[in-house]
């Protein structure tokens, strides 16, 4: 038999749905058929594709084969590797034509894709340096460290590299504003505080490729002139932190980290420091403060933390993606970064599709790629084949993007014109039975529990959006509520110190635009048009279909539901509270609403 | 102080030594911590872990009683490992031989053994005192109140000459005084041997130019201490006694020889603003007004004359004290007409040359002026010792270490030190009606090791006695203290502290240890008291 | 030095200056609840946001440093509007008791909100609840009042070091308390009073001088504090031959505003019911109230029975130079050197 490699995704998502079983269960059953000297099992990490986890690919044939539980092992072992026959149920099926697809690049999840900061994510053994030695990692770092400070700022900037962190700033622009700030001290911090829900491309990073972001710091600080940095990670993310300590352990025992680094003169250190998990912490100011064991807070900038940051030190802060994609620029050089991506938006962007799309996970797509692409192609379209609605793009803080749109390319530029903005690269897809209203309610509700609570506009502006929404949802909204809350919600956009706040209105805002009408529906006919408000639904029993059970009435706390046995009821509409008992009692389906 | 309050913000190192400052000069304090938190040096001298031990770089738990002998060993590892400021020590000073002969038998391991201080952390502190850019030493009554109070203080001064930390910004020797004008107080020749300015009493000059203002004779013999004044009374050399604003039969050493002499005395005028504890003793006792009730000036730590001014009216019949003075003096038949404060100030820049420039106009116009400020168009001094010394040059002076005049013994086993609390300022607060409910008793601080020892417990009250008295005090217990030492306070009048303390004096300043004396702790219900 | 201009005018100020600086410099008139020069910036009420040309969103006055060529605005509709609606989530959220409040007529609060119109606010929903604090016997606590300005939270890190009190919760619940929510009393706070001092609004009000006066009542007096050697400037408040209120004195050279607890909560000695009112004199053993000239002509005609060196005075350190100068005086006229005070103390 021909030497084999196994690649196991060893990602949060696929450990989740079992796949350090299908690990240990192939371990035994190699053993069992006296196979272990020739089959290699590598932990990878994240391959994205979630939704099929567990991830479970063969080489050198690269079969991929998803879903795969530790009761599949016996069969993948005995007629794959040794019989050399593929386990066809095993494989991807094609959305349209159900047939099996064998080769990961040309799964449709896949072949959009364009992987440069998951180059290595569920490539290689993320705790194992000597794979990414041979991938060519930390070659960046050699070469900076035979360049000038300004020469490779120049080939950042060259890329037009961008801060995938949210804002978007030019990565190169910041390096030399903290290269220009002499002096004794400086500090590169990489922030890894993913705090949006639903997204996870920091973690597949750090947990699928340490030593890039590593590498990435690293030359972060070679050209900044800084000898140390700090990672901050949520302390939710104990693989990834594992893995990063591993990762610096190695890499010092390598010297390419610590103390004369690839024996030049160049010494940098790397600090872990966990977060506690509030999403304001993912503030770059905010963060400093929570290094530097103070509340985390954000602080007005100017000044930028490139001018005065941690201990009053330059410091240069970038996310982890944009870390990630450093050294690739450094190897590759910023020319052949710049035929990626569109004019304003250079290289790619990792987003977590997620929401009522069929294929959910983490995929990296080239900017300039339109939101059609990646949700219909990607993404497999709309579960259960409904109706696209909207897609919310950019976190809890994003905007919400309407059919109308789904061919804007996505980039930096036009993402902010459409309202929305890049973020960290949230993309939650909703189908036609999502009332925006409710879901403007529900971003507001978690930005507004996330406050730091330090500056008027965010701390009691929020509370009042969030109080306004909850009043229209629930049907009690006026119709001077639209205006009012227009005006604050502009007002907590322009306001506010940090990010935070100063984006927390966008769902308000994009919602306004693009459903405007959903708004009025809800105030002026008290009806909620994706019939998600319950305060709003009325009830009504359709005669047709009501065999008088009787069985609603019992169930029904407010006594709405009057009617003679084995004769259609009616429901009062005065008394009824919305609750919606009735319909799930209801065996006929003649409990309906309107 | 040489230097001024302000220029703590910018000090390199900071050497606190015998000083409490969050407590009893607590804006002082807040100066200390925060300069030690944006990154200043910050050396603590104490037996006690003050809460400036929690800024600390370096916390020396001395022994009480022995802060020559730790001084000796810093200059020690100064002079020993080559970091003496030699340069100035060559320009500036006289009398190095002498010293550096005493100094050196205090090696490290020596002082070590005195102090209790790890001969490590010794030399941590002198080489961060040595070294600093620019240092500070803060010292208060811990260094004073001892009978070796006097070598305490040229300790200090030597440690300054040796390194050259003196005469610069940040850098100097700075006394915290205790009291709002005590620096005025002695400024003014409220003192036994000086006129207004430091002009000694002894000195024709001096005699000649008060004499000549006053338009009398003076006395040219130095007159007696306040303790001195005690001991006169009881040998009925002092048969009249007039106190104004003080209340040594609660704050002074011995209590119990103190009152006697009080008792004693043939004509005791006592002018207060309170019915103090001393004014019991009085045979008149006159109403003063308070700070708010009248015109002024007081000169604090810093040097700085500041003007006080009238908010009120004084309650009743009071009057302020100048004016009391101002009509016995004309019942005396002197011929004083001063009609305001300003008139006597203008007196007093006629002839102490330090305020010679300071005015009311100017303090009004200007804030608090820093002497020496020797004429009009003098923009007062912030720190002294500039480019010369008083006398010339700074002089060293060789100091040995002397044990205290108390030591504990079998029959008083542990050592009592005295001191203050931040909520209590001597006993003007206890008349606060916000302090006093507050703060309304003492609470002496035992170490866990001695409690256990007695078997008492935390609030329990106990009886505390000294060869020449005794008293009952609730107790904390608390490793602030180190094993063998008890802290109480003299706030109290409820427990006067010092009952207890002896009367030993320095024989220079005849200062009295307030700091240390041998007691004995009992339970209150063994002792029976 | 850095030219800008502001509505207009041109100013050129210092390097690192901030806009509200520049602006002081010209007198425009820019409003801040969280500002205070001594501290550093937090950027958190946002009353001071002005319009930049050429930035995207408003900036904050108090912390964003001047640039050569900027344009500010100050009096802007946008710059107007930001301001309202700050007041107005600020009002809607704090209690309209101005007519008992003790800072009614001293509070910027009340102040902004008169100068920009708001009289209530339109936004309806939760309010803070929180039980006033009185438990200590130096301040009141009433957290309804507070606007998070964090001038407290501040004064109390970066001037007094104890750090008492900090945020804590977060969003709309964030209030401002010491560790674990406990009492002050039983925190590091050493009630320095600074954080009463510094409080815009109502939400910290000394207990001394409680409805004792209106601030527009109250005459100020600027003086020296009686208790340690420190020299602290102290402004009185004076209403009714009262000290009814303290403060530090900003101004002063030595304590540039701080204070601690005696001098902040420690002077109501000055109207303690003990105070000597009347001359005392021993007759057959009893003290009795006597008259000056009875108490001054006794004490004389014993001083001019003796000679210098029998008598003693022990002068103050609590008393002024004046006074300290005239007791000297006066024994050594007599012939006594026997002056001495409590110096060794």
């Amino acid at each position: 038999m021909q030497e084999k490699h196994i690649l196991i995704c060893a990602g949060t998502g696929c450990i989740s749905s079992g796949s350090m079983q299908v690990y240990e269960a192939l371990k035994k059953e190699l053993q069992k058929q006296r196979l272990e000297s020739k089959v290699r099992i590598i932990l990878s990490g994240c391959h994205g594709f979630c939704e099929k986890g567990p991830i479970f690919i063969v080489y050198p044939e690269d079969i991929f084969y998803c879903g795969v539980s530790a009761e599949d092992v016996p069969a993948l072992v005995t007629e794959h590797l040794l019989q050399g026959k593929i386990v066809e149920r095993l494989l991807y099926k094609d959305a349209q034509t159900g047939e099996g697809i064998t080769s990961h690049a040309e799964i449709p999840f896949y072949s959009k894709q364009k992987r440069l900061a998951l180059r290595n994510c569920g490539v290689i053994d993320p705790e194992n340096i000597d794979e990414y030695i041979m991938r060519g990692v930390y070659q960046g770092l050699e070469r900076v460290l035979r360049m000038e400070p300004q020469e490779i700022i120049n080939e950042v900037k060259g890329s037009g590299l961008r801060g995938r962190g949210g804002a978007g700033f030019p990565t190169g622009m910041k390096w030399e504003f903290a290269y220009h700030n002499r002096q004794d001290k400086k500090y590169v911090v990489c922030n890894a505080d993913e705090g949006d829900p639903g997204a996870f491309m920091d973690r597949s990073v750090l947990e699928g490729d340490p030593h890039a972001v590593l590498e990435g710091i690293m030359i972060a600080g070679r050209a900044i002139g800084s000898d140390e940095a700090y990672i901050y990670v949520r302390a939710e993310y104990p693989l990834a932190i594992r893995r990063l300590r591993t990762a610096i352990a190695q890499a010092e025992a390598y010297r390419v980290a610590g103390e004369n680094i690839l024996g030049s003169e160049f010494n940098f250190k790397i600090n872990i420091k966990e977060g506690a998990g509030a999403f304001v912490c993912g503030e770059e100011t905010a963060l400093l403060a929570s290094i530097e064991g103070a509340r985390g807070m954000p602080r007005p900038r100017p000044p930028f933390p490139a001018f005065k940051g941690l201990w009053e030190k330059p410091t240069c802060i970038n996310n982890v993606e944009t870390l990630a994609n450093v050294p690739l620029i450094i190897r590759k050089g910023s020319a052949w970064y710049t035929t990626i991506g569109t004019e304003g938006s250079k290289g790619t962007k990792i987003f977590a599709l997620t929401g009522k799309v069929n294929n959910t996970g983490l995929c990296e797509v080239p900017m300039g790629i339109t939101l059609r692409e990646i949700i219909f192609d990607i993404g497999g379209g709309l579960q259960g084949g409904k109706k696209f609605k909207a897609v919310q793009i950019g976190g809890p803080s994003g905007g919400c993007i309407p059919e109308s749109l789904l061919d804007l390319p996505v980039d930096y530029d036009s993402l902010h014109s459409a309202g929305a903005m890049m973020g960290s690269g949230g993309m939650v897809v909703m189908d036609e039975g999502t009332c925006m209203v409710d879901l403007a309610r529900y971003f507001l509700a978690f930005t507004q529990s996330e406050s730091c609570g330090k500056c008027t506009p965010c701390r009691e502006g929020t509370k009042r959006m969030l109080e306004i929404l909850e009043r229209i949802t629930q049907g009690k909204g006026k119709a001077e509520d639209i205006p009012r809350l227009e005006r604050l919600a502009l007002a907590v956009k322009d306001g506010s110190l940090c990010g935070l706040g100063q984006t927390a209105p966008n769902p308000v805002l994009t919602t306004l635009r693009y459903f405007r009408d959903e708004y009025e529906a809800h105030i002026l006919e008290h009806r909620c048009p994706a019939g998600q408000c319950s305060a709003l639904l009325t009830y009504y029993i359709d005669a047709e279909l009501c065999t008088g059970c009787r069985a609603c009435t019992r169930v029904c706390p407010a006594e709405a539901i009057t009617g003679e046995k084995k004769e259609p009821h009616v429901i009062d509409e005065e008394k009824c509270i919305s609750c919606g008992n009735c319909v799930e009692r209801c065996k006929f389906d003649a409990i309906k609403t309107k | 102080m040489t230097n001024s309050i302000g220029e703590i913000d910018n000090a390199d190192v900071m050497f606190v030594i015998g000083a409490n400052p969050t407590a009893a000069h607590p804006v002082i304090g807040y100066r200390l911590k925060m300069a030690a938190k944006n990154g200043a040096t910050l050396i603590v001298a104490d037996p006690r872990q003050i809460e400036l031990v929690d800024y600390a770089d370096v916390f020396l738990r001395l022994r009480p009683g022995t802060n020559e002998a730790l001084l000796n060993g810093m200059i020690h590892v100064i002079l020993a490992e080559g970091l003496a400021d030699e340069k100035f020590i060559r320009e500036r000073t006289e009398g190095f031989p002498e010293m550096a002969a005493v100094v050196k038998k205090y090696t490290p391991a020596y002082a070590a053994e005195i102090t209790g201080v790890p001969a490590a952390d010794i030399r941590r502190a002198a080489r961060l005192f040595a070294g600093a850019e620019n240092a500070s030493i803060f010292y208060t009554l811990g260094i004073t109140n001892h009978t070796t109070g006097t070598d305490g203080v040229l300790s200090v001064a030597n440690l300054a000459l040796v390194t050259g930390h003196v005469g610069k910004p940040s850098s100097g020797v700075n006394p915290l005084r205790g009291q709002n004008n005590v620096q005025g107080a002695c400024d003014m020749g409220a003192l036994p041997n000086v006129f207004t300015g430091y002009q000694g009493v002894g000195e024709r000059g001096a005699r000649f130019k008060f004499g000549r203002a006053w338009g009398t004779r003076l006395n040219p013999r130095p007159g007696l201490t306040i303790t001195e004044v005690f001991d006169a009374i009881y040998t009925k050399e002092i048969k009249f006694l007039y106190i104004m604003g003080e209340n040594p039969a609660l704050t002074e050493a011995n209590l119990h020889h103190v009152r006697g002499a009080l008792e004693k005395v043939d004509f005791l005028v006592v002018q207060d603003i309170f019915f103090t504890e001393t004014a019991a003793y009085a045979d008149v006792v006159l109403p003063a007004a308070a700070f708010a009730e009248k015109e002024g000036t007081f000169t604090n730590t810093e040097r700085r004359v500041q003007m006080v001014r009238k908010a009120i009216n004084p309650p009743g019949e009071a009057k302020p004290d100048w004016v009391i003075l101002s009509a016995l003096a004309r019942e005396l038949r002197l011929k004083w007409n001063y009609a305001t404060p300003a008139e006597i100030f203008q007196e007093i820049a006629r002839l102490n040359p330090a305020y010679a420039g300071i005015s009311y106009q100017r303090l009004e116009k200007e804030g608090g002026l820093q002497w020496p400020c020797p004429d009009a168009k003098h923009p007062g001094t912030p720190y002294l010792h500039q480019d010369k010394f008083v006398r010339g040059k700074g002089l060293f002076t060789p100091v040995e270490y002397q044990p205290p005049a108390e030591e504990p013994d079998s029959d008083y086993s542990l050592l009592l030190t005295t001191g203050r609390i931040l909520f209590h300022y001597n006993t003007m607060t206890r008349y606060s009606g916000a302090i006093e409910p507050f703060k309304p008793e003492e609470v002496a601080q035992v170490n866990p090791a001695d409690a256990g020892h007695l078997g008492v417990v935390e609030g329990e009250t106990v009886k505390l006695s000294s060869r020449r008295g005794h008293i009952a005090v609730r107790i904390t217990i608390t490793d602030a203290v180190p094993p063998g030492v008890i802290y109480v306070t003299f706030h109290y009048r409820e427990s006067a502290v010092n009952l207890l303390t002896g009367s030993a004096l320095d024989p220079v300043t005849k200062t009295p240890e307030f700091k240390i004396c041998a007691v004995k702790m009992e339970k209150l219900a063994t002792a029976g008291a | 030095m850095i030219t800008l201009t502001i509505n207009g005018h041109r100013v050129e100020v210092e390097a690192g200056s901030t806009i509200l600086e520049a602006a002081e410099k010209l007198g425009i008139f820019i409003p801040t609840l969280c500002h205070d020069p001594r501290f550093t910036p937090a950027g958190a009420c946002r009353m001071c946001l002005v319009e930049v040309e050429r930035a995207r969103a408003l900036m904050a006055a108090c912390s964003v440093p001047v640039m050569e060529g900027m344009a500010v605005h100050t009096d802007t509709e946008r710059v107007h509007a930001a301001r309202k609606e700050n007041l107005r989530l600020l009002l809607a959220n704090h209690p309209l008791d101005c007519l008992t409040c003790e800072k009614n007529g001293d509070c910027r609060l009340q102040e902004y909100c008169y100068r920009y119109g708001i009289a209530e606010s339109d936004y309806q929903g939760a309010r803070k609840e929180y039980a006033l604090d009185e438990s200590n016997p130096f301040l009141i606590r009433d957290l309804n009042k507070c606007v998070l300005c964090g001038l407290c939270v501040r004064v109390c890190h970066e001037i007094n070091g104890a750090g008492a009190i900090d945020f804590t919760n977060r969003g709309f619940y964030t209030k401002v308390a010491p560790a674990f929510d406990d009492a002050l009393e039983a925190s590091s706070c050493v009630f320095c009073g600074m954080c009463v001092d510094v409080c815009p609004v109502g939400a910290l009000t000394p207990k001394q001088g409680l409805r004792r006066g209106r601030p527009w009542e109250l005459q100020k007096v600027r003086t020296t504090c009686p208790f340690c050697g420190t020299g602290c400037g102290l402004e009185l408040s004076v209403k009714d031959d009262r000290v009814v209120g303290v403060k530090g004195d900003p101004a002063s050279p030595v304590s540039r505003g701080q204070t601690c607890v005696k001098g902040r909560f420690g002077l109501d000695f000055l109207h303690s019911p003990d105070r000597l009112q009347k001359p005392l004199m021993r007759k057959n053993g009893e003290m009795v109230e006597a008259s000056w000239e009875e108490a001054l002509s006794l004490i004389a005609s014993k001083m001019r029975g003796l000679r210098g060196r029998e008598m003693a005075g022990f002068s103050s350190a609590r008393a002024t130079n004046e006074e300290n100068y005239l007791f000297q005086k006066l024994f050594r006229m007599l012939g006594s050197n026997n002056i001495d005070h409590c110096a060794r103390l």
